[in-house]
């Protein structure tokens, strides 16, 4: 019998969606309609499982179920309900064996909380990690691509109960394909994708993604505009600025939302002023032409007032905000890993540093 | 033209007498928990200091707080159905998510979901199913709902079927009231459900508003239309109040904000309402304010309805003061301030003592205290007004704040580097805001753009859509004028999405009003 690493009620939910928004980096859209989803599974009563993937034999199959498409979708139109089972019963039929366990494959923004919507519907434990580390906006930027890991056989299902199956040659493929049907399906649907047995995914999993937003969402319950700076310390990142929001610079190129923060400092940072770019997610923090922090370290703004964590696509002019750097999984670090989601990758030109938390 | 603005507030009810675009008088009188007889009194001592004879008076604009106060409080509420046009979509999260329990139990909380809505291009998710529907309304009636809103997926994008459905019911039930969705909220359905809900559970206690209000004006022999102050600081007949009283809201900050704006000539300003405690700032654009963008919390239950985004903070007149911790607020004596402040002969030391001791005011009825760590007390009041100034500027751009309020007194002559502005009357710039209202028109869709399409033909488009709105509630067509534009574009998906938000203002005509 597995010992959970956490039993998610729904004050618990509460602290990982908040912790998922700061894991998000700015974007993987705002948890908050995810956790109302995953609430609603709970009820009163019901608890999901956290377990450890130590616990899990080499065979067992886990499943990583999520939303993909636009979070702005998600904010009128809401899932049938049935999507998550249909996608589970697609995929066990391709396997030809029951899933285990639930994964969550993106422990930043909206996808922090959709796979407990899976876990409470089939009863099925969720492994405490991810393949992220954060958000990022496309599906083939996870740790399993590395592995050589194939994010197909993959489901997709919709609220009028239309599944799609994808068999691809590549992750970046599957992204090309799965993208195109997610616009058909109205914006916006569920994906099971990136089938694994435990004992492929030992070494490339992100090991306790969602103990971690759990714990983030709990020190921000304790200590609100106070967070970052505990946050900062106790996860092995920096502070990399506090100031005020001076200018907010937006733009669409091709399906994103791309553009820039520029922030004055405040207190021990006055004089100093430092500019956050975006893609969805925050890419870059620079000062003077000197890069801060880049992607694939995470980069997330904190309402100093609150604690809150504040999305890209919400941040206005006047906000007093903290600079919250966090070290990306050593994964994406590797020649292999800035490949995909380094800052070349996003038109960023400069090399990687990683953060300095010295 | 004569015209008459009230504002009902927490503690006082002012009343002014306008004529033209002149302040002519104005009074103060303690707001009664029956509301109008306090509006009465007020508005017989405002038409008294003036010149002006009852008969002269051509409108009335009332800002109330009576709809938010019985939602606050729980009370007067009507047991409400909610129908969702959705299925097949939408049963993963149903209404009344997140409510309080309270609350829910209050208005019923019963709800149906049933075939229908559109995606976020404008096609169909189910067609409308009109047995479904009015099978629905069978039950909830049957269980006890007098009242029945609708709402439908993406019907910000399309709104017939929604109407399709509203006009089915009231045929078949001809005594039920119906809310639609879309006349009340924006993008986001859970919130706009929930404004949606709320408005229809109000319906009843509008009516009876309503009527009061038309028995105080018989009553002070006035003869003149009676009209409500929106939101957004703009009119709506008592018809529609009677059928959307969400929609006065939030009226108070609104007319605080368009009566500081119109009182000191300035229309582009940040606006500081002191009371006793709190301080509210908003932002006027051209005489209007700034609306928020996101949702918006209403006794616990988020909305998307427009409503002026408001900073508050716990800080005004009668905060009550820790010399020792070198703390102002958030506990305020309130009400009191005039039996327990230091300089009315109480014991409480609280921030008007403080602007007392520092020169910036002048009031009560004893000295000033002498106060140890006063430039350090002074000082905390700056950063705290300070901060929340800039946290509602939208820009860098220099721009004056307008102080106005009992409390504004706290206010040194800069903050943040801006200038402060002290206007006439400002202690009645609530009532100053309802009398000058404008009726406005309001459109927000997600617009698809094509090759026969582009982004100003498509801003075009809803901007005839907001001015037909606007005339359609009672504005003169000679004097519309676009008030705000807006477009984002959507991002994830291809094909250039706009999310496109007009509002155009006008004076009210009161030949057809």
């Amino acid at each position: 019998m597995m010992t959970p690493v956490l039993n998610v009620d729904k004050p618990a939910l509460r602290r990982i969606a908040r912790g998922g928004a700061v894991l998000g980096s700015g974007g993987g859209g705002d948890p908050h309609i995810g956790r109302l989803m995953a609430e609603q599974e709970l009820g009163d009563d019901k608890t999901v499982s956290v377990v450890s993937l130590d616990d899990l034999p080499d065979d067992a199959l886990i499943l990583p179920i999520a939303m993909m498409g636009a979070p702005h979708v998600m904010l009128e139109r809401f899932p049938a309900g049935n999507e998550i089972p249909a996608l589970v019963a697609t995929m066990e039929k391709l396997m030809g064996r029951e899933v285990s366990a639930i994964l969550c494959i993106e422990a930043g923004g909206l996808n922090s909380v959709i796979p407990f919507i899976a876990a409470a519907q089939l009863d099925l434990p969720i492994i405490d990690g991810d393949a992220m580390g954060r958000a990022f906006p496309e599906l083939q930027m996870v740790t399993f691509t590395l592995a050589g890991l194939n994010a197909t056989p993959m489901a997709m299902y919709d609220d009028k109960g239309n599944g799609a199956t994808f068999d691809t040659v590549s992750n970046q493929w599957t992204e090309r394909l799965a993208r195109a049907l997610t616009i058909e399906m109205g914006g916006a649907a569920m994906v099971g994708l990136y089938p694994v047995i435990a004992g492929e995914i030992r070494d490339c999993l992100i090991k306790g993604s969602l103990s971690l937003a759990h714990r983030i969402g709990d020190l921000i319950e304790t200590y609100g505009g106070q967070a970052t700076e505990t946050l900062a310390s106790s996860l092995g990142g920096t502070m990399l600025f506090h100031g005020r929001v001076r200018d907010v610079e937006r733009r669409l190129e091709g399906a994103f939302a791309k553009g820039s923060v520029k922030i004055e400092g405040q207190g021990d940072f006055r004089g100093r002023n430092v500019v956050l770019g975006f893609q969805n997610e925050f890419l870059s923090a620079e000062e003077d032409g000197r890069m801060l922090a880049t992607t694939p370290d995470l980069i997330t703004l904190i309402d100093a007032n609150t604690g809150a964590p504040v999305p890209t696509d919400t941040v206005k002019y006047g906000l007093s905000v903290k600079v919250l750097g966090l070290p990306c999984d050593p994964i994406w670090r590797s020649d292999e890993g800035l490949a995909i989601v380094g800052p070349r990758y996003f038109g960023i030109d400069v090399d990687y540093t990683p953060l300095d938390v010295a | 033209m004569i015209r008459i603005g009230v504002d009902v507030g927490g503690t006082n009810t002012d009343a002014v007498v306008m004529r033209g675009k002149s302040f002519v008088a104005g009074a103060k009188s303690p707001t009664t928990p029956d509301v109008t007889s306090g509006a009465k009194a007020a508005i017989a001592k405002a038409l008294e200091a003036s010149d002006v004879a009852v008969d002269a008076v051509d409108a009335v604009m009332l800002g109330t707080t009576h709809f938010v106060n019985a939602l606050v409080r729980r009370r007067d509420l009507s047991p409400t159905g909610i129908i969702r046009l959705c299925l097949p979509s939408g049963s993963s999260l149903v209404p009344f998510a997140d409510w309080p329990r309270d609350l829910v139990e209050a208005i019923g909380g019963r709800y149906r979901l049933v075939d229908g809505g559109y995606e976020m291009d404008g096609r169909e998710i189910a067609p409308l199913d009109e047995a479904q529907v009015l099978n629905a309304v069978a039950e909830l009636k049957a269980e006890g709902c007098t009242e029945i809103a609708i709402s439908a997926v993406f019907s910000t994008v399309r709104g017939d079927m929604e109407q399709r459905a509203a006009d089915l019911i009231r045929a078949a039930h001809p005594d039920l009231q119906v809310t639609v969705s879309q006349e009340i909220g924006r993008i986001g359905l859970l919130e706009r459900e929930n404004a949606a809900i709320i408005n229809s559970a109000l319906r009843p206690l509008a009516v009876d508003v309503v009527a009061a209000f038309g028995r105080m004006k018989a009553d002070l022999g006035l003869t003149c239309p009676v009209f409500f102050t929106r939101n957004d600081g703009t009119l709506i007949d008592t018809v529609e109040v009677e059928r959307l009283p969400v929609l006065t809201f939030a009226c108070g900050p609104t007319n605080s904000m368009r009566g500081a704006a119109f009182l000191s000539g300035l229309e582009n300003a940040l606006v500081v309402d002191i009371g006793g405690t709190t301080a509210d700032v908003g932002e006027v654009r051209d005489g209007f304010p700034r609306l928020a963008g996101t949702s918006v919390t209403v006794a616990d239950v988020q909305t998307n309805f427009s409503m002026p985004d408001v900073v508050s903070i716990g800080l005004g007149g009668g905060s009550i003061v820790n010399a020792d911790a070198g703390r102002i607020g958030p506990d305020s004596v309130g009400l009191d301030l005039l039996t327990k402040g230091v300089v009315f002969g109480g014991d409480t030391l609280t921030a008007s003592d403080v602007a007392v001791a520092a020169g910036r005011a002048e009031m009560g009825t004893h000295p000033a205290p002498a106060i140890e760590d006063l430039d350090g007390l002074v000082a905390e009041m700056d950063r705290m007004l300070g901060d929340v100034v800039a946290r509602s500027r939208t820009s860098a751009e220099e721009m004056p704040v307008l102080a106005v309020g009992g409390g504004s007194v706290l206010m040194g002559p800069v903050v943040d580097g801006l200038e402060v502005v002290r206007p006439a009357h400002h202690d009645l710039a609530n009532a100053v805001g309802a009398a000058i209202a404008q009726v406005s028109g309001e459109v927000s869709k997600i617009v698809q753009l094509t090759d026969d399409l582009d982004r100003d033909t498509a801003i075009a488009q809803v901007t005839q859509e907001a001015s037909d709105a606007a005339v359609s509630r009672g504005a003169e067509a000679g004097t519309l004028t676009v008030l705000s534009v807006s477009d984002v574009p959507l991002a994830y998906l291809p094909g250039n999405n706009l999310a496109i938000s007009v509002t155009v203002v006008g004076d009210l005509n009161l030949e057809t009003a």
